[in-house]
């Protein structure tokens, strides 16, 4: 089987934007409360449309395969994206290759900075701190499962719901 | 976190200039609505035009902004209001209270007369005045988006003035975040009438607090509350829950007032809305609970209206208008919230056009055709747009309630339900008493905000058909349980989450500022507040007569079941106005002894009105 890594997935009938999970990211890694040093960005298409996004921790990442400094290397056991700050020096071609937005260069290092899934803690904290529990760590697999499971289940309410 | 500065900004002048406040002043104002009342108290002259340069309009942020403190992402704002000529203290929370303390500021006072339409950019440090001659007649949500795109980020967090606002309709609105307004009392005619179309702020600095540590860990605990039974309401079915309550009550305002029960109410409850028309519930930044029904209109004429949808708007343009149609609500809801006006005020305003319409005082020509009967919802959903755009009998209507009595008279005034010129609030004051004395009292008129006053009459703490003189420490004391959260900022909807606020708020207040306060010293706070409100109303000259209730509830007593024969007897308002000044070591005609407000620590003010 191909290698699968997971990463945090955003449930958007879950999240209702409160952005917890960019505080605590930015918390967590700057010791400051700044949606703009956050890994995991919230985006909100008012008024209904709410999803937080991060690193997908793609196999053969495209922001690796990008890098003409050899900064970025992936581990190949979790898959997250390591940044080698002496090599990185901000260009932002990772950040143009990377479809999903989730690489930030921080305006006061001029480095990037990718989502380790908090490397230095048992869990990411922005699925910690998230009350909707809307965040969790999963692969595509077990998402695909539990996406047929709920579709499912709200299939089997509908026919058994009380007319 | 604080930043000790608050940005003035002349907008005649086109300059600003930033006033450093020490830390002392700080925890002595501490933010929110004490804060802005301060600002407003300094900054705005005795006896100002509302609508005038010399009117200010005052922000101020709380401490918590930016942080992860749960629903303590707000701002307060106050102003000379155009309703009422008093203090007008308004409330919003989200994106722009975070963009405001992000860009370095505490507070931010807007002064002066523009000569042409402007938008003001505070980006960081700079602050620009910018043409806004193409908004102009843009509605709120389009001003925000147009004002992002101009500068091409979407950090931009923008609070406007609508439609409604540019026409100084007296009850406009301030909006920003798609969705959040600082209602009541009119803020968006005091900053319309600057010809400011939008404060437009981007904050681009990192949000410190002291104690990460310890807040992180208090935070974590009151989001995992905010998930429970404690905010249930909220989170389910919102605010509309109340439909059904205060129906059973007998305190749902039906037909401007002459009923607290309507027929209709099974129709337009909460349960159905939620089954019918919710799409989602979403949450302002930096909130758990996420309160904010977004309804939407699927078919029919009116396809398409989608907003979030509270009590206080469902009961002012649904059962007050005798409308049982959700559809025809939810479109009047929208038009409001597109146009900048407050929706309360707008349907108790239509309510009381419909009651002359019912009592032949206006007649169909006053409406140009129009007849808004009872349940009317295209009468009302049209009167909306007249206000908005002050059309044809709209142009009267914005005026409010009082205003448009006294024009029209012919009795119109006994039921021009408002206080102070502000309209009332979805709970009838015969049927709950000890609130009726609250909205006697309320600063900025009637409000179930400000004084929480409701709650001993809605839980039987006492009996809430009659009076009785503790009612006057029942109101003082909910009136500073408001005020904790309102100076210190949390949403209300979180205060069923601590163990006791007024330990629990300090501590919080504490691990995001480093300053301390006892729960003695939060009291005295919440007092001063209160006070210094009050100052500002007695500054524009108030009396004793300002504080009194519509005439409805003195005379005509409650047809409804849960409330049969409810009526406020004169003298038990006054007995209760007694005791509340009392309470609040007044004197018996409602000044404020000098040596009172020493205590509080208002010197100054003592000085100007104290007696």
């Amino acid at each position: 089987m191909e290698k699968q890594y997971a990463h945090i997935v955003c449930d958007p009938v879950k999240c209702v934007g409160c952005g917890d999970c960019e505080l605590i990211c930015s918390m967590v890694k700057h010791g400051v409360f700044d949606p703009s040093l956050s890994l995991i960005r919230t985006v909100r298409i008012e008024p209904i449309v709410m999803l937080a996004v991060n690193c997908r921790n793609c196999a053969d990442a495209p922001c690796v395969l990008s890098c003409p400094r050899n900064a970025l290397t992936q581990d190949p056991e979790k898959g997250i994206i390591l940044v080698d700050t002496d090599l990185c020096d901000g260009c932002g071609w990772c950040i143009e290759a990377c479809e999903f937005g989730a690489i930030l260069l921080n305006p006061s290092t001029k480095r990037v900075e990718i989502c380790d899934l908090c490397a230095e803690f048992d869990e990411p904290q922005c699925v910690v701190y998230c009350e909707k529990d809307a965040l969790s760590l999963s692969v595509p697999d077990v998402i695909a499962q539990k996406t047929r499971r709920d579709v499912v289940s709200k299939l089997l309410r509908e026919l058994v719901a009380p007319s | 976190m604080y930043w000790g500065k608050i940005l003035h900004i002349d907008v005649s002048k086109r300059k600003s200039r930033v006033q450093r406040v020490s830390k002392k002043w700080l925890k002595k104002y501490v933010g929110g609505v004490c804060m802005a009342s301060r600002l407003a108290y300094d900054n705005i002259p005795k006896g100002a035009d509302p609508l005038g340069p010399e009117n200010a309009v005052c922000f101020a942020n709380s401490a918590f902004s930016g942080t992860m403190v749960p629903v303590g992402t707000k701002y307060a704002v106050a102003h000379k209001s155009p309703l009422t000529g008093f203090l007008g203290d308004c409330l919003a929370g989200s994106y722009f209270a975070a963009a405001f303390k992000r860009a370095g500021y505490d507070g931010i006072v807007i002064k002066g007369k523009s000569d042409s339409p402007i938008w003001v950019f505070v980006d960081d440090d700079m602050v620009s005045f910018e043409d806004a001659s193409d908004l102009m007649g843009l509605e709120t949500f389009e001003t925000e988006e147009a004002i992002r795109a101009k500068v091409g980020d979407q950090r931009v967090r923008v609070c406007t003035v609508g439609p409604g606002g540019e026409r100084l309709v007296r009850f406009a609105n301030l909006t920003n975040d798609r969705g959040r307004q600082a209602g009541r009392t009119g803020p968006g005619a005091s900053l319309g009438a600057k010809l400011v179309k939008a404060l437009a702020i981007r904050g681009t600095h990192s949000v410190k607090v002291a104690d990460p540590e310890n807040l992180l860990k208090v935070c974590k605990k009151l989001g995992e509350l905010a998930q429970t039974t404690k905010t249930e309401k909220y989170r389910i079915l919102g605010t509309p829950a109340n439909v059904l309550a205060m129906n059973r009550l007998g305190v749902l305002p039906t037909r401007n007032y002459q009923n607290g029960e309507f027929e209709g109410a099974e129709k337009i409850s909460g349960e159905v809305l939620h089954e019918r028309h919710t799409e989602k519930a979403v949450a302002c930044v930096g909130c758990p609970i996420g309160c904010e029904q977004v309804a939407r209109v699927r078919e029919g004429i009116y396809e398409g209206a989608r907003t979030s949808i509270d009590y206080e708007s469902l009961f002012a343009l649904g059962p007050n208008c005798g409308i049982a149609y959700l559809p025809g609500i939810i479109e009047a809801i929208h038009r409001c919230d597109r146009w900048g006006i407050d929706t309360m005020s707008t349907g108790v305003t239509i309510s009381w056009a419909m009651e002359c319409y019912q009592r032949d005082i206006l007649t169909k020509d006053d409406f140009d055709g129009l007849e808004p009967e009872w349940g009317n919802h295209e009468a009302v959903v049209e009167l909306v747009r007249r206000i908005a755009y002050r059309e044809g009998i709209g142009d009267l209507l914005a005026e409010g309630t009082k205003r448009a009595a006294d024009k029209v008279g012919k009795g119109s005034e006994h039921f021009a339900m408002n206080v102070k010129g502000l309209e009332c609030a979805g709970y009838d004051g015969r049927g709950f008493q000890t609130f009726s004395l609250g909205c006697a009292v309320g600063t900025r008129g009637p409000c179930h905000n400000r004084s929480l006053a409701y709650e001993p009459d809605a839980k039987g703490k006492v009996d809430r058909l009659s009076a009785g003189p503790e009612r006057g420490m029942l109101a003082k004391e909910a009136e500073e349980f408001a005020g904790v959260l309102d100076i210190m900022m949390f949403c209300k909807f979180i205060r069923g989450c601590f163990d006791d606020m007024w330990t629990d708020a300090p501590e919080i207040w504490k691990y995001s500022t480093g300053f301390d306060m006892t729960s003695e010293e939060l009291h005295q706070l919440t007092e001063r507040s209160w006070n210094l409100k009050k100052s500002f109303n007695i500054r524009e000259g108030w009396t004793r007569e300002d504080d009194w209730v519509p005439p409805r509830w003195l005379k005509d007593p409650l047809p409804s079941k849960g409330s049969k024969g409810a009526v406020i007897k004169p003298e038990d308002m006054r007995m209760m106005l007694d005791a509340y000044y009392e309470a609040r070591e007044w004197t018996p005609e409602g000044l404020i002894p000098k040596k009172k407000l020493i205590a509080l620590g208002l010197d100054d003010i003592a000085e100007d009105i104290g007696v």
